[in-house]
């Protein structure tokens, strides 16, 4: 077991470098200004190329790359171009917003969407199946912006019940999940970032279940006896390994938090301080935010391997 | 705070128990000895369009939005806008400076008498040798307050400036680089910082970007960066009459044109920008005042005068005729003027432009005379930015009726950014494109006129982005800025307004009315025809 997880955490450093030289490169590759945020619509070229210098862009961009991968290494991201602020700090602010959210959609999404695929799993081609395969695939196909807009149109505008946006009456740095009057402000983004994962989740579950009541070893435990009970349990063990897959994907999605749903809800998470630095070509803290998010979408992968390796051992063999 | 009582208002209650009816009455008891001052607390509280906070270091970024929320509530310049009326178009007129001539016996040399008594929000008192010192940091690279940021933020309305010098401790005069008679226009837009701030900071601007100084009407008190900006009222403001009737102004960025109108009607801001069309009759329903009003601000096409069919006067005359601008405002819920000339109508210097009505007819006839049938446009338009309006429905509608005409018109659609980099390049990097959709910040004549036709700011040195060039208007154009008589000025102005209109030196399409949303709670607001608002007189009711 030491060994293999050796040999996935090596597995991970030429994922990890391949990843930052694509976010690098995607940054120039995008069309616009990385100096557009400071430079008034009608700046002449002489302005551009001299704020250009000033910011280190005129240089070669593999010179570039190099230098911002060095400092990366040594853990400086380098400061933002609108604000200044380092940008490690912009982007692991975000990031724990987001991960503040993650941590009711992530026990809301996984077990609903789970025990949702089970069901319908167990009983394939029953009205009940049918019923959560079509709520899930509803799930899947929402655009959850517009979700994110009817809910607050109900829940806020018309019933007055919840906040329409922001994290908590006076920003994020007062934010404190132990109020209620803070966890207001979480209930709508919440149950809307979930809907695509229960979706998913419930859908993968579903199909894993499926697969594996219909393999002989089931039939086997059926005719020694065991009651329905115990061979579901084995059924659910079994479809375990795919589904983690799944949900360590959904994971990296929710923590790269959504840049509609955190946009619709002005939630201060990575996926809104994404879509700003995109709109502002904010090239440091574009390329801090991918980095980590990728980063993160590496562990998560890494921590699903090795899961499933001990769930099911013929992994690690294969 | 408008949002937090509605919000506490909605918190569940529980039945209180005995000692908890006695302490409470022990404690009403105490609470009605306190004086009536501790009133609660006032709060203007703005949904910005802003995707973020504005730089609070000076000219801010986020454009006109961060001038008109952060920049001029923070600093103050040496010449300021007149927002104190609606029914007229503003100008500028003294601020940091009481008052500025042109030096007779060189009239690239300008004397601007300074404000006395003005205080900065730390304490010191404002100076000559504070403008010396803000001229030098954005213009000198070798000063230690010399900030790069703010060089490119203040570039564009120093490009004229040559020197500063201080003639006493209330003057200091001003040279140019050549003769320019609005130059005081500029002044307006470069906001002063407190030179005793950055010191003792040590020139650290991350830190000062969290405690700036400045001398405007509202002082900082907080910021959750990318969230929230509070500031509170400058009670020692130089101007009594601006000193704000509210107790704080609390600033959050919501790009979401729904998200804004939903945060307003829950009570979350009392203050929204730029409502979307299609909620305004929403709002109304809920009791909000929906405020508009002209200023200058136009959302045109601008042209291509290198390379084709927009070098020709026919064409581009065809295409201001081909256009029905009455189905632009009905689609925009009426929110916004037909625009037949540059400028919006009321503008001092307005005339009596060509006014390109509605004729497909004539459209068509033209484009035969000039034998452009199809005539074919590759026009580059962006699916939102700043002041884009509606971008997408209106470009749709603006190709429907140029084809109806006999145009075929081929799209570009890119993000703001990508825009704003062709308006940046201009026709030299870009020959291909015909022409591109950009609203336009008309506030002074240099820049809503003057620029955009006078060949030593042809681009990419400048915003004459289709090498647009007319000897006359040329010729008309040195004599404006060779004129300190502002009367004969006005009427060169009218001229060069005029001349402009009858070149077809643009497609214009509509003037936005600048839609704002108020909660009912909030009175005292004068919408300016302006792209800065004053936010000083707004007094918030409980």
């Amino acid at each position: 077991m030491i060994k293999y997880i050796f040999r996935r955490l090596l597995y991970a450093i030429p994922i990890a470098f391949g990843v930052s030289v694509v976010c690098f490169s995607l940054v120039y590759l995008a069309p616009g200004d990385p100096l557009q945020t400071i430079l008034p619509s009608d700046a002449s070229a002489d302005t551009i190329a001299m704020v250009k210098a000033a910011y280190g862009f005129d240089r070669p961009i593999p010179i570039q790359f190099l230098k911002w991968l060095g400092r990366v290494l040594v853990g400086d991201f380098g400061e933002s171009i609108a604000t200044r602020r380092p940008v490690l700090l912009e982007v692991s602010g975000a990031m724990s917003n987001t991960a503040t959210l993650v941590m009711f959609a992530v026990p809301l999404s996984f077990s609903l969407g789970y025990v949702m695929g089970a069901i319908a799993g167990c009983f394939p081609g029953r009205m009940l199946d049918r019923a959560i395969t079509g709520t899930a695939v509803m799930g899947v196909s929402v655009p959850n912006y517009w979700l994110g807009i009817v809910l607050v149109i109900i829940f806020a505008v018309e019933m007055m019940a919840l906040p329409a946006t922001g994290m908590g009456a006076n920003g994020s740095t007062a934010f404190s999940v132990f109020r209620w009057s803070d966890d207001r402000f979480l209930v709508l983004p919440v149950i809307t970032l979930s809907m695509v994962p229960i979706g998913i989740i419930a859908r993968t579950t579903r199909a894993a279940v499926a697969e594996v009541l219909n393999q002989d070893f089931v039939t086997t435990l059926r005719a020694k006896g065991l009651s329905e009970f115990a061979v579901v349990r084995h059924v659910l063990k079994n479809a375990l390994p795919q589904v983690l897959a799944v949900m360590g994907l959904q994971f990296g999605y929710l923590i790269g938090g959504s840049i509609l749903v955190e946009t619709v809800f002005t939630w201060p998470g990575s996926g809104f301080l994404l879509s700003k630095a995109i709109i502002n070509r904010d090239v440091p803290v574009l390329q801090g935010t991918i980095l980590a998010l990728s980063m993160v979408f590496v562990a998560t992968n890494l921590l699903v391997d090795l899961l499933q390796s001990m769930i099911d051992p013929r992994i690690r063999r294969s | 705070m408008f949002g937090i009582t509605r919000e506490t208002g909605m918190t569940k209650r529980s039945t209180p128990s005995l000692t908890g009816r006695i302490f409470g009455a022990v404690l009403g008891g105490l609470l009605a000895a306190v004086p009536a001052t501790l009133h609660a607390e006032s709060v203007l509280t703005v949904g910005m369009t802003a995707g973020d906070i504005p730089l609070t270091t000076g000219n801010p970024d986020q454009g006109f939005e961060g001038f008109r929320f952060v920049g001029y509530n923070l600093y103050d310049s040496l010449a300021l806008w007149d927002l104190s009326e609606r029914d007229k178009p503003s100008d500028i007129k003294p601020g940091l400076a009481t008052e500025w001539q042109v030096d007779p016996n060189n009239h690239r040399r300008w004397i601007f008498k300074l404000r006395q008594s003005v205080k900065w929000h730390d304490g010191c008192p404002f100076t000559a040798d504070d403008v010396l010192w803000n001229f030098a940091r954005v213009t000198d690279k070798d000063a230690p307050q010399f900030f790069t940021q703010q060089m490119a933020l203040s570039r564009t309305y120093v490009t004229n400036f040559e020197s500063v010098e201080k003639i006493d401790d209330n003057t200091v005069a001003i040279t140019t680089k050549v003769v320019e008679s609005l130059f005081p226009y500029s002044m307006s837009y470069l906001l002063m910082v407190s030179r005793c701030r950055a010191e003792a900071l040590k020139y650290d601007w991350a830190a000062y970007a969290n405690a700036p100084s400045g001398t405007g009407p509202y002082r900082f008190d907080r910021m959750v960066a990318h969230e929230r900006l509070e500031l509170t009222p400058n009670k020692d403001y130089w101007d009594p009459k601006r000193v704000p009737k509210h107790d704080r102004l609390v600033l959050i960025p919501m790009p979401e044109a729904a998200t804004r109108a939903a945060a307003l009607m829950t009570g979350q801001v009392n203050f929204i920008e730029a409502p979307a069309p299609d909620t305004i009759d929403r709002l109304k329903s809920a009791g909000m005042q929906i405020v508009t009003n002209k200023y200058p601000h136009n959302w045109p096409y601008t042209l291509n005068f290198v390379r084709g069919p927009m070098t020709d006067i026919r064409v581009r005359r065809a295409a201001n005729y081909a256009l029905n601008r009455a189905e632009f405002v009905e689609l925009l819920n009426g929110l916004a003027i037909e625009e037949y000339a540059t400028m919006p109508p009321g503008t001092p210097y307005y005339g009596n432009p060509v006014r390109y009505e509605y004729n497909p007819e004539k459209a068509k006839a033209l484009l035969k005379e000039a034998g452009c049938m199809p005539c074919k446009l590759t026009i580059a338009i962006s699916t939102s930015g700043s002041g884009q309006m509606q971008p997408l429905p209106m470009n749709e509608l603006f190709k429907s009726q140029m084809e109806a005409v006999g145009f075929q018109i081929d799209f570009k659609v890119m993000d703001w950014n990508s825009l704003v980099e062709i308006g940046r390049s201009g026709v030299p990097k870009y020959p291909e494109i015909d022409g591109y959709n950009g609203s336009r910040a008309l506030l002074d004549p240099l820049s809503a006129l003057i620029k955009p036709v006078w060949k030593i700011h042809w681009s990419p040195a400048g915003s004459n982005w289709g090498h647009f060039y007319d000897p006359e208007i040329e010729a008309l154009v040195g004599q404006i800025l060779n004129d300190f008589d502002a009367e004969k000025r006005l009427t060169e102005l009218t001229k060069l307004h005029e001349l402009e209109n009858d070149r077809a030196l643009m497609i214009w399409v509509v003037h936005d009315l600048n839609p704002r949303a108020l909660s009912p709670k909030l009175t005292g607001f004068v919408q300016a025809q302006n792209w800065f608002q004053d936010l000083t007189p707004i007094v918030v009711h409980p």
